[in-house]
């Protein structure tokens, strides 16, 4: 399934260095968003006043991690379709900011909502098929955030790491999941994700057919 | 009295709505309404209301809050919506249909209806079924006073409250999230209770359309969504009402909506809640703190009227 990049001269990729900078602030820049609203009141970043600080963290972030998720995902069907192969060199970039997004919006529930009391974080996981299913999204990305190092991709080898990583399918798919059964209603942004998810996975199986 | 209880207002209000609340009482007082204390559970302001003891971290939520985060779908679906998208909302003129078991249907303007009832300001926590809650100083008057005016006929067992359908003026009525127009409704004693208001303005102001102008429904001890905003329409029944929520999910919303920590959302605990602008969830109280209206519920099984 690894298809070759084709080869291109050295001098042409000279942009990747500078162009994973810039990534970099991109993939920073919700958090200090996240930050000027809360702490900052906005005035760096503006945005509306922020009446319930802990929902805007928990909303932001999980969303941050699952558009992050799914740009991943995107990789291969560009790669594919467009032949943009420059775009795998940045993908576990973005797959790493994807997990620290999941993360903190992880990490905001066991602090703010249950103050890290075990019994009712296990109570709630239990009880609650969204959580369940956002828990099981979260513990599978992260062997894959473990992993992500180039000596994890030696130490493994190409075939196995990328099959370990075929696990961000259904960790993207728990995510949506966990956000459409969240709602009282159906609402837009899940049927969005949906919608990109499908999009997403019936590209790949198209262009993998061939 | 326990901890938590019932707000006081006394030290708590921020700076910047204190004028505001002494405009109000100039306001209350020339029309010959003194404060009045209900059954312990209200606090109308005054200037000497009486101090009362125990503690209270029961601060006013913030104007910005109170009129910026509203669940009220027919101006859509976010928090933000309604503020965004009410600001034309027009409530004058403004009718409202009495009809039903009631001694004389007839259509009221806003004015006629709530000519001579006595407008109090009352502060309320506030407590949403998803989980959050404010505290909320309210000004209206009690739906008893209105309800005895009306003269509801033997047969009346419930009453029920109708927003405004309007699909120009409210666009998130052109989605069929919900089955509108908006109903929802009471039992005849829960309406009778003198904790029951109906509310024409909040923070000492004239109600914003973003939060049910011109006049609407609150019934401090269930949640929020039973308080029927823009209402239009107040009907005296014999049988139970069909109520929206109910009726759009009804293994969640329950016709009777009591906040009790005891009985969980299908989707999420309710024992406890985030008061807005806190970062830590508190308990939820039992009637969210109003004990008083227990004896409406004696011998009711409150896990099956949820
Ligand atoms: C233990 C794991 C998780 C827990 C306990 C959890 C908990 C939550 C909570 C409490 C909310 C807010 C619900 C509300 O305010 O109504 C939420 C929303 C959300 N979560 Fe999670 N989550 C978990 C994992 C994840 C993961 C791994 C992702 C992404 C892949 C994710 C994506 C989202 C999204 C997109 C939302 C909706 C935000 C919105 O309403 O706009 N969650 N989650």
């Amino acid at each position: 399934m690894a298809t070759l990049p084709p080869s291109v001269g050295r001098r042409s990729r000279n942009w990747i260095p500078g162009a994973k900078g810039v990534l970099w602030i991109g993939l920073l820049a919700p958090v200090f968003i996240l930050g000027d609203r809360i702490f900052l009141f906005g005035r760096l970043t503006g945005g509306d006043f922020v009446d319930d600080p802990v929902e805007l963290i928990q909303h932001w972030t999980g969303n941050t991690a699952l558009i992050l998720l799914l740009v991943g995902l995107a990789s291969t069907p560009l790669r594919r379709l467009m032949g943009w192969h420059w775009t795998i060199r940045f993908r576990r970039l973005v797959g790493l900011f994807a997990f620290f997004y999941a993360t903190l919006h992880v990490v905001s529930w066991f602090v703010f909502d249950h103050q890290l009391a075990l019994n009712p974080i296990i109570e709630d996981v239990l009880e609650r098929n969204w959580i369940l299913v956002g828990m099981l999204s979260w513990l599978l990305l992260i062997p894959l955030a473990l992993t992500s190092t180039s000596g994890w991709i030696r130490r493994l080898g190409g075939k196995k790491w990328n099959r370990l990583h075929q696990l961000v399918y259904p960790v993207a798919a728990l995510g949506v999941l966990h956000f459409l059964w969240q709602t009282k209603l159906l609402e837009r942004d899940p049927v969005l994700y949906s919608a990109a998810l499908v999009l997403l996975l019936g590209v790949r199986w198209l262009v993998r057919k061939k | 009295m326990p901890r938590n209880q019932h707000p006081h207002p006394s030290e708590v209000t921020p700076e910047s709505i204190y004028m505001d609340r002494r405009s109000f009482i100039k306001r209350a007082s020339v029309a010959g309404i003194g404060g009045s204390l209900i059954a312990g559970g209200v606090w109308a302001r005054q200037k000497n209301a009486p101090r009362v003891e125990g503690t209270f971290d029961d601060d006013l939520t913030p104007w910005e809050t109170v009129t910026g985060y509203n669940n009220f779908y027919e101006f859509g679906t976010g928090k933000g919506d309604p503020k965004k998208n009410a600001q034309d909302f027009r409530t004058d003129p403004w009718a409202i249909e009495v009809t039903g078991e009631v001694s004389e249907e007839r259509v009221f303007s806003f004015d006629e209806l709530v000519d001579g009832l006595d407008i109090e300001e009352r502060i309320y926590r506030m407590r949403c079924v998803e989980g959050w809650s404010m505290v909320v100083p309210w000004n209206g008057f009690m739906l008893k006073d209105l309800i005895e005016r009306l003269g509801p006929t033997e047969d009346a067992n419930y009453v029920e409250f109708t927003t405004l359908m309007d699909r120009r003026q409210m666009p998130g009525q052109n989605s069929p999230v919900l089955p509108w127009p908006y109903v929802e409704a009471l039992r005849m004693d829960e309406a009778m209770h003198p904790l029951t208001i109906l509310v024409t303005g909040v923070y000492g102001k004239k109600l914003p359309p973003q939060n049910g102008a011109p006049i609407r429904l609150i019934v401090p001890w269930k949640y929020g969504f039973k308080g029927a905003k823009s209402i239009v329409k107040i009907r005296f029944t014999k049988r139970q009402p069909r109520t929206t929520w109910n009726e759009a999910i009804p293994r969640e919303y329950g016709f009777y909506a009591n906040v009790n920590p005891e009985v969980d959302h299908p989707r999420w605990s309710q024992a406890t809640e985030r008061r807005l602008g806190e970062f830590f969830r508190r308990d939820t109280l039992m009637y969210n703190g109003y004990e008083e209206v227990a004896s409406l519920y004696d011998g009711m099984d409150l896990q099956r009227y949820f």
